[in-house]
């Protein structure tokens, strides 16, 4: 199970304005990325077009999953675990019934992968399986959030802001869930202002991108 | 397979629930279909001849209420960004939520309709005709409907234009509907059924298509 992930010369351009350019990047399986920047600088944009929505305006972005080359956009698509800055949680649904949503329209092909109960015990959400989305509170929320990226089971996980809103625990638990999936192979990038709580290699974004 | 149900059994369960359109769209139909024989009079003949048409107009603008936010709610809550990255395709997505969004509000509308022909003295050959035409017809507004809302999915108060949208593209759907019911009141044979089932078919073959090119476009901004 190897995963690589390759930017090349990568330009993007957001609503007629340049955010960067000539950004190039090679991340191993097992690497974890915390992408920094001030506010503006195109984090969440990078993000979407590793994530096949943003087409970049110029350069590749490619990803190699077990000898199997990926660069267009909508197959990369379906090797990406998402975690964006909504927490795409309904207010009518209780957390077992979007928990248990989101991992029959994820995995629908296979059957293996830690089960729904077991998932959101780990996130501390076992005592709300019940509640309805809209009793959680913004931390809940996104600990379901984290839920859903585990249960996803995919190899790359984009995560944007990941631990805004989350106590003390949650961000040892988020960053508990970091470690072990980049243990297991997989590769995470996150867009963050805080530490993640994880060993990390980071990039800065601004007006030309560096790596550190 | 799996996820297409998934999604469609999330999508009727939302609809269902508090704050889903489902209700409101039927008790929209209801409350404007009662309205018209108020505002028009006892006239018993004239109420029948003008009951397919008013039953038809009344419920593509019901099956308008629960549309708008057949992609929008998802979108702004950023989980059409987590649909689009499933192993869904977006037109299998789009199917899905347009299946949904008649089960919802396009069969129950049918059976109401036969209910609320009663208002009209509509007689027992015409309702069947209704019904038949509201079944065959109403998944061509769903389909239209949703284009209609993919395209106006990241639009603020979108809901206002997706009648513009809509309604015109309906315009076929509503005369062939509405017109096989008058045939059958006139107990003439009609061809109605059959181009309004060629029109259903033609939107449900296309609108996956369509919607799913404007929730790509509306994600990539």
């Amino acid at each position: 199970m190897t995963t690589t992930l390759m930017l090349d010369n990568l330009c993007l351009i957001r609503g007629g304005r340049l955010l960067f350019s000539g950004l190039s990047l090679r991340l191993e399986a097992g690497a974890v990325l915390s992408l920094e920047g001030p506010n503006g600088a195109g984090k969440t944009s990078l993000l979407r077009a590793i994530a096949g929505f943003l087409p970049p305006a110029s350069g590749t972005i490619t990803l190699e999953r077990e000898g199997a080359v990926f660069s267009d956009g909508e197959e990369r698509g379906s090797r990406i675990g998402w975690l964006g800055h909504h927490d795409g949680i309904k207010p009518q649904l209780t957390v077992a019934e979007q928990a248990a949503f989101w991992a029959k329209l994820y995995r629908s092909a296979s059957t293996d992968g830690p089960t729904v109960q077991h998932v959101l015990a780990r996130f501390g959400l076992a005592a709300l399986a019940d509640a309805p989305g809209q009793l959680l509170s913004a931390g809940q929320r996104r600990r379901l959030a984290f839920a859903r990226l585990v249960l996803s089971a995919r190899p790359l996980w984009l995560l944007d802001e990941p631990l805004s809103a989350l106590d003390e625990a949650g961000r040892g638990q988020a960053a508990e869930a970091i470690a072990s999936h980049a243990a297991a192979g997989g590769i995470v990038m996150a867009a963050t202002h805080e530490p993640l709580g994880v060993a990390c290699q980071s990039i800065t974004l601004g007006r030309k991108a560096m790596v550190a | 397979m799996n996820g297409f149900l998934a999604l469609l059994q999330r999508d009727l369960r939302l609809a269902f629930r508090a704050g889903g359109g489902a209700a409101l769209a039927l008790a929209f139909f209801a409350a404007v279909v009662t309205l018209v024989p108020l505002g028009i009079g006892p006239d018993l003949k004239l109420l029948a001849r003008i009951a397919g048409g008013v039953l038809w107009v009344s419920a593509v603008l019901a099956a308008l209420l629960a549309l708008d936010r057949l992609f929008q709610a998802d979108f702004e809550d950023g989980s059409l960004d987590l649909i689009a990255l499933s192993p869904l395709s977006l037109e299998g997505v789009a199917l899905a939520k347009l299946f949904a969004h008649w089960l919802a509000t396009g069969l129950p509308l049918t059976f109401l309709a036969a209910l609320m022909a009663v208002l009209y003295g509509l007689p027992m050959v015409a309702t069947g005709a209704l019904m038949l035409s509201l079944a065959i017809g109403t998944p061509a507004i769903s389909a239209i409907g949703a284009i209609g809302a993919a395209l106006t999915l990241s639009i603020r108060r979108g809901g206002l234009i997706l009648p513009l949208i809509v309604l015109p593209l309906a315009a076929p759907a509503v005369i062939f509907g509405s017109g096989a019911v008058l045939d059958a009141l006139n107990g003439q044979a009609s061809g109605a059924l059959l181009l309004l089932s060629a029109f259903s078919l033609l939107s449900l073959a296309l609108s996956p298509f369509a919607a799913a090119a404007a929730v790509r476009l509306n994600l990539a901004t």
